[in-house]
């Protein structure tokens, strides 16, 4: 494909392999942030091709991952009523609760449907005012500004029955949870390109001069992958600290200012539980106090459901860079895709199930 | 009501006493189908002559017995088999761009005999019909079967309707069953497949899947992606009529190319080892896919054979496929070797290696 395989291409992919090799002069530990970087760097065997010396570990950028389990099962509990319609992002629809998934919650009569945008969700809403219309709004800063503007758009229209059940997280307060931990291993990051695409990377900046660690905004394809990889490399080599764009080609120090203002003018910042890590301070959104009334929690009370999470789960330390999903021991076996203990092993973007999807510590 | 008295007509006819009394003549023609067309009763019998056969007759079915009786006299000679399989199609839409229901029930089940080397000669059709469901609306399914039929050169020779209400059945579910010969010396299976065999497809994988997707109306972008759904026997007999020895065939429907590949390896006990940059996929496709997160890999075909033959009857066999009308983008996509025995490799087109694992359930939009 056109455009794509431009970013595929094996002679460029390998030249900068082998500058890359050249340039590693000590074991260094990389961490990229997003889930879907780490999906494709597993997916075209990226990891096997780097320098030993050289350790990709993969970041909680994963929205699927981090999502809470109490705030599954309180999705569970909104799904569940009749006069719901519950509508998703697909990979929400697998991921355990405590008890069971949104597949059970429709397999036993639950109304639960799989949309593409949380506007697709305001449509059905609009549709059928005689039911009560939830979306599932997960995410980071990439769906932030569409779920914010499903929002708006409700409120502008006057749509009552819409209402959002809502679990943002954002990724600097993390990259800031994992380097200020006494564990940390982490030397330098690739920033998630998409979620710069909308953040801009000025947010970096203080994190990179204040933990004197190396910050790359890097895309999702081999190519950008590789040339992402080798800056970061090359400022740990030269001792260099600085927030580096190896994604000119949809990221800007600014970012998208617009989306920005959208996203401020409907969610406020707040503390946020991370599944697997625990609650990192002011590293979420939730509603402003004036949307309140688009606030399923509110809606159908399900704030105070509260969960514990499974103990032989591994995923936080995973999600944090100090393990990898092969040193779990349940990985593969009582764990799999088919059967997850944990997120890290739900969504296609969870590092457990892109190891297990594509063959690492299997075979 | 006209005043005439009770009796005989001049012309004999017995008239009933009060004729506002009599149940009405059901109307003849019915645009909808109703429950009562699943009665056994008039009702169907006259749905069977209007609908069902007309598309799909044959001297068989002109019989009206309960069960077909087929004459195996000089059809079958000692040491040929017969393959016998079933299958029962559910899809949303009903029509979808290259294909329906109706043409996916005939492919479906003449495929799964061809892929054992059989020729298919019969099938039977069970329909399972929504009440309401648009009369026209079946016909043009019968019609799309015969069509299919006939570029398959099976009969129907056997068929059932049954009406359930309204809400019980999402529009139209089609069971078929089929019945095919396996001439003797061929032997393909599952378990055939050696080390140092090559995988050839027949062309372009993903279409039917991604067909039916946008056909629904739920992608926010507009395709011109067609289904594949065909019957690959004429496929399979060009690989016997060119004297290839076939291991093993597959069509790759659900689960996609990943699902059979995975299947086959664990049978034969071999490692599948596929070359990502051979494997073809439409661009369209492979841009839908990048969009909603899906592995080409892992979304259905109905029209498409999968092949596995010694490495030196490859060129052969991708000279028959090319000159069938269903395979002119054949190609090598892989070859066999012992280790790992089971797995599904990937070498990527930037020269790394992954498994192919097969699709976990449904397959599911990712979120970004």
């Amino acid at each position: 494909m056109k455009h794509l395989s431009e970013y595929r291409d094996a002679h460029l992919v390998r030249g900068v392999l082998r500058e890359i090799e050249g340039l590693v002069s000590a074991p260094r530990v990389v961490m990229e942030i997003c889930g879907g970087q780490t999906h494709s760097i597993v997916r075209s065997g990226l990891d096997r091709m780097l320098p030993e010396q050289l350790a990709l570990v993969h970041g909680p950028g994963c929205p699927v991952c981090v999502t809470p389990l109490e705030m599954i099962d309180r999705a569970l509990a909104v799904a569940t009523r009749p006069e719901v319609i519950f509508t998703s992002y697909g990979d929400m629809l697998r991921v355990p609760g405590s008890r069971q998934d949104l597949f059970g919650i429709r397999a036993a009569g639950g109304d639960v449907r799989v949309v593409y945008s949380p506007l697709d969700a305001v449509a059905i809403a609009r549709q059928e005012p005689g039911r009560q219309v939830v979306f599932f709004a997960i995410g980071f800063e990439t769906t932030a500004p569409a779920n914010a503007l499903a929002v708006r758009q409700a409120r502008d229209l006057g749509i009552e029955n819409f209402s959002v059940l809502v679990s943002h997280a954002t990724v600097p307060a993390a990259m800031r949870a994992i380097l200020g931990s006494p564990h940390n291993l982490v030397q330098g990051f690739l920033a998630a390109g998409h979620v710069c695409a909308v953040m801009g990377w000025w947010e970096y900046e203080p994190i990179a001069a204040e933990f004197g660690v190396p910050i790359v905004v890097t895309g999702f394809e081999p190519l950008d992958l590789v040339q992402g990889i080798r800056m970061c490399v090359r400022q740990l080599e030269e001792g260099r600290a600085e927030v580096e764009n190896a994604y000119t080609r949809a990221v800007t120090r600014e970012g998208n200012r617009p989306a920005q203002a959208l996203i401020a003018e409907i969610f406020e910042v707040c503390d946020r539980k991370w599944r697997g890590i625990g609650t990192i301070p002011a590293s979420g959104y939730r509603l402003r106090p004036e949307f309140a009334a688009y606030d399923a929690e509110r809606r159908f009370e399900v704030g105070d459901v509260e969960t514990e999470e499974s103990a032989v789960c591994i995923a936080g330390e995973i999600l944090q860079g100090r393990k990898k999903p092969t040193d779990c021991p349940a990985f593969g076996a009582e764990c799999t895709p088919d059967n997850p203990l944990g997120a890290t092993m739900v969504s296609t973007e969870g590092a457990c199930a892109a190891y297990y999807r594509y063959g690492r510590g299997t075979g | 009501m006209s005043e005439r008295p009770p009796g005989p007509t001049p012309d004999g006819e017995e008239r009933p006493a009060v004729e506002g009394a009599v149940c009405p003549t059901p109307l003849p023609h019915h645009e909808r189908i109703m429950l009562g067309h699943g009665g056994g009763g008039r009702l169907t019998a006259e749905l069977i002559r209007e609908v069902f056969l007309p598309a799909l007759d044959n001297e068989v079915l002109q019989r009206g017995e309960d069960a077909a009786v087929l004459e195996l006299t000089g059809s079958l000679t000692a040491g040929e088999r017969l393959a016998v399989t079933t299958d029962a199609h559910i899809v949303r839409p009903l029509f979808f761009p290259g294909g329906d229901i109706g043409r996916l029930a005939v492919c479906g089940t003449v495929n799964d005999l061809a892929v054992m080397g059989a020729v298919p000669l019969w099938l039977t059709a069970s329909f399972i019909i929504e009440e309401g469901l648009e009369t026209a609306l079946l016909l043009r399914v019968a019609e799309a079967m015969r069509t299919a039929a006939a570029e398959a050169g099976v009969t129907v020779v056997a068929g059932d309707t049954k009406v359930a209400e309204r809400g019980q059945v999402d529009g139209l579910y089609i069971s078929t069953s089929g019945v095919g010969r396996i001439p003797t010396g061929r032997n393909p299976s599952g378990s055939g497949i050696r080390p140092g065999d090559v995988v050839l497809v027949s062309g372009p994988l993903g279409d039917h899947g991604i067909a039916v997707l946008a056909a629904r109306g739920e992608l926010a972008f507009e395709t011109t992606i067609r289904s594949d759904v065909a019957p690959v026997n004429g496929l399979v007999e060009a690989l016997y009529d060119a004297g290839v020895t076939v291991h093993a065939m597959r069509d790759p429907t659900r689960g996609g190319l990943a699902a059979t590949l995975n299947e086959l390896a664990t049978r034969s006990r071999v490692a599948v080892v596929l070359q990502e940059g051979s494997i073809p996929v439409r661009p369209e496709v492979e841009a839908a896919c990048e969009l909603l997160g899906f592995d080409p890999l892992q979304v259905a075909n109905e029209g498409r054979l999968v092949a596995f033959v010694p490495d030196g009857q490859a060129k052969a066999a991708l000279t028959a496929l090319r000159a069938h009308p269903l395979g002119p983008g054949a190609v090598v996509v892989g070859r066999v070797e012992a280790d790992p025995a089971g797995r599904v490799l990937l070498e990527t087109s930037i020269g790394g290696t992954r498994i192919v694992d097969v699709p976990a359930g449904e397959l599911l939009p990712r979120i970004c």
